[in-house]
């Protein structure tokens, strides 16, 4: 016996899920990466190394500057890349999904 | 017209504003009640949540403690904004997708059990109490110092507002005020940071300034750096260079700890979370997270530098003045007692880090008692010590050297010389923030007991206007316990809030962490893990704030763990205990693994319907 309608229909929507969720810990592993390295890193960590430095040509040492205004600026970049790469993500996931339902009627036209 | 006249004006018209829009958007149903229909537009909720999170705390006190503790001080700033990221990559999104009423729906319905939810409503209720208090304070600390009227009064008064709006428009009504709140509260935060940044720098943008040149007729010379000044100000006077790392007991370990635990806390806090339940799709979720931290930033970026400014501009205008020198705002705020002068007679104010310091700060002692010790103190000074008390030693070992923190944006813009109505407005920002940030929190108690356990544990035939009805009676009673809390502080009020951040850190944090990314784990090691989390902070902070352990070192650091980071720990051991468990006991039924598969894409188009459709939406 072949696998039945449904089968087949989930099994493809399944694939489609899985793909999207491993995509989405992708980019939740790099962005988060970025989180902890601007803020527990930069901020907090190497301040003390980084406080040699300054921001450019201000006044600001290197160190002190992430921890009161760096990272704070990081932190909403990076909600402003998951946001955007996310949706993408998402209009791609919606794509996926079509076809795969698109296949299952192409397949069994009744 | 005078500050007072003013400050009337703005409150009177703020509040008729929020009242206004409270009857615009009142509710009749359970939906609107609790997640405002699910129609709030994102930038909205952005604006709200924004409001929602910066409490008088965040108004009034934190530029004051950035100012007092320098580098250390961004452990606030960081903590307060990157559980944000948490918040907006591991839960708000998912949350959203599942879409109930309130965070301990997810943790009863995620762990399939009852126990789960209660120990989820236990928490709830106990964080949004703990913060509430301290808000309603807020409101009646704002309305004595600015209207003189008893902070009694003033508790009332805020009750009496919360109370209106709260139980008119639910959800609906407390996010739209919320929205109009923001301005409020952020216009009048702005306004004084440009002003004195352009008064110093010659910079208006005060993120620039603070790292800037400072202008010559300020610095005396030209071209210093205003931090590199301040920097050389305070080592002369004793205190710690202002930009200088991990001084004194915030070592490394600590401000990362401290700093990581307000993170995690931050995304825990369930007033914070069920904001991303209120808009409309799992993308408006996304925006909406982005927007609030964007809306944040603009306080939070501009707080340390307020906090830098204030700091250079109280010791450059007092250190070696007479009492005739002193500037204005001195003699305004000393009424208050937030700041004191008690000289040692050169008759020339001096505020250091040293034994010869001369500012003090009246903390809890009354009129009477300062009245008591200025008497002496003057008789010490009059009889050049042979009789009365030296009202310094006094002070200084109740440990009040130092004005009060609140002073640095209370006094800002008196510091910077504005106008009348721009002092009154501050009084309007602070009223903003802490109301804005009161409803939030017993919107949250409401739906903890109205919801999760009246309708779901002890009556699920309820009807919807039964639990409207409940709903209101409980924002109701919460409003009054809270005012209460308000009027007669419970002495602890402000250790308790580091306990609902470690407390949040320490259960919702993970367990919601896990119930999403994790379709392995079951009831019982949840419930476990939780039950650890919560026992080993609450033991930590409980024991190391009122019964004076001492905090550990396991043997190896210099400083004992602050219990303000303590819900670090607590967070791992929940982990921990939830993931050793998690092999020796069953997976999920596999109704709540198809559950899980929804929550984790947005499209809605994965095999889980069946749970979708049974249940209350």
């Amino acid at each position: 016996m072949g696998k039945t309608k449904t089968d087949v229909h989930r099994s493809a929507l399944r694939k489609a899920l899985d793909a999207y969720w491993f995509r989405n810990l992708l980019i939740l592993r790099a962005l988060l990466l970025v989180w902890a390295v601007a803020g527990l890193g930069c901020g907090v960590l190497f301040a003390d190394r980084l406080n040699e430095y300054h921001f450019f040509n201000t006044g600001y040492p290197l160190g002190f500057w992430f921890a009161h205004q760096g990272s704070i600026i990081v932190f909403v970049l990076v909600i402003l890349v998951y946001c955007l790469s996310m949706n993408a993500l998402d209009r791609k996931h919606h794509r996926e999904i079509e076809i795969a339902r698109d296949q299952e009627r192409a397949e069994d036209p009744s | 017209m005078s500050v007072t006249a003013w400050t009337y004006f703005f409150v009177a018209t703020s509040f008729t504003l929020y009242l206004s829009i409270a009857w615009l958007s009142r509710v009749r149903d359970t939906r609107g009640f609790y997640v405002a229909g699910r129609g709030v537009p994102s930038a909205a909720n952005g604006m709200a949540t924004a409001a929602d999170w910066m409490s008088a705390a965040s108004f009034i006190s934190m530029a004051g403690l950035i100012s007092a503790m320098g580098y250390a001080g961004g452990v606030y700033l960081m903590g307060w904004t990157g559980g944000y990221v948490l918040l907006a990559l591991l839960l708000a999104p998912y949350l959203r997708k599942f879409g109930h009423y309130t965070v301990p729906d997810f943790v009863g319905d995620r762990y399939d059990s009852n126990w789960a939810r209660l120990v989820a409503v236990i928490c709830a209720i106990f964080v949004s109490f703990t913060y509430v208090a301290g808000q309603m304070r807020g409101v009646g600390v704002v309305f004595s110092r600015f209207l003189e009227v008893d902070i009694n009064v003033g508790v009332v008064i805020g009750m009496a507002i919360v109370f209106i709006y709260a139980t008119l428009g639910g959800m609906k009504g407390i996010t739209w005020t919320q929205v109009a709140q923001y301005w409020v509260l952020i216009t009048a935060f702005l306004i004084p940071a440009f002003a004195i940044s352009f008064k110093l720098t010659g910079t208006p943008l005060p993120q620039a300034g603070l790292g800037g040149v400072l202008r010559p007729e300020v610095a005396g010379e030209s071209g210093v750096y205003l931090l590199e000044k301040l920097n050389a100000i305070q080592s002369d006077l004793g205190f710690n260079r202002y930009t200088d790392t991990f001084t004194g007991a915030w070592d490394k370990v600590n401000v990362f700890c401290v700093a990581l635990a307000l993170m995690l806390g931050t995304a825990g806090l369930p007033h914070v979370i069920v904001r991303f339940y209120t808009v409309k799709s799992v993308k408006a979720a996304r925006w909406s997270a982005f927007w609030a931290l964007l809306f944040i930033a603009c306080l939070y970026l501009t707080a340390p530098a307020v906090a830098g400014f204030a700091r250079y501009y109280m010791i450059d205008s007092l250190n070696g003045k007479s009492a005739e020198e002193l500037p204005s705002w001195f003699v305004n705020w000393e009424r208050t007692s937030l700041i004191l002068w008690l000289d040692d007679g050169d008759g020339l104010v001096r505020y250091s880090a040293r034994e010869d310091n001369e500012i003090f700060r009246g903390g809890p002692l009354t009129a009477s008692d300062l009245g008591r010790i200025r008497v002496d103190h003057q008789l010490w000074m009059d009889s050049e010590g042979a009789r009365g008390v030296d009202g310094r030693e006094v002070l200084r070992a109740r440990g009040l050297s130092g004005p009060d923190n609140d002073i640095i944006v209370l006094a800002t813009p008196e510091m910077a010389e504005l106008a009348n109505w721009i002092i009154a407005l501050m009084a309007a920002g602070g009223l903003a923030a802490a109301l804005s940030t009161a409803s939030g929190l017993l919107l949250v108690i409401s739906s903890s007991v109205a919801h999760d356990l009246y309708y779901r544990v002890i009556n699920p035939q309820a009807t919807e206007k039964n639990r409207l009805l409940v709903g209101r009676s409980v924002i109701g009673i919460a409003v009054v316990v809270a005012g209460v809390f308000g009027i007669y502080p419970p002495g602890f009020v402000s250790q308790v809030v580091a306990f609902a951040f470690g407390l949040a850190a320490a259960s919702f944090f993970p367990t919601i962490v896990l119930g999403i990314f994790s379709k392995r784990v079951g009831t019982w090691p949840a419930i476990a893990g939780m039950t650890a989390g919560i026992g080993f902070t609450s033991f930590y902070i409980v024991a190391c704030v009122f019964f004076g352990m001492q905090p550990w070192t396991f043997g190896v650091l210099e400083h004992g763990i602050n219990p303000q980071g303590i819900g670090v720990l607590g967070m791992l051991l929940n982990f921990a205990v939830t993931l050793g468990l998690t092999p020796f006991f069953p997976a999920p039924r596999e109704e709540i693994q198809d559950m899980i598969d929804s929550v984790r894409e947005p499209e809605g188009a994965g095999p889980a319907t069946v749970i979708e459709a049974s249940m209350d939406h």
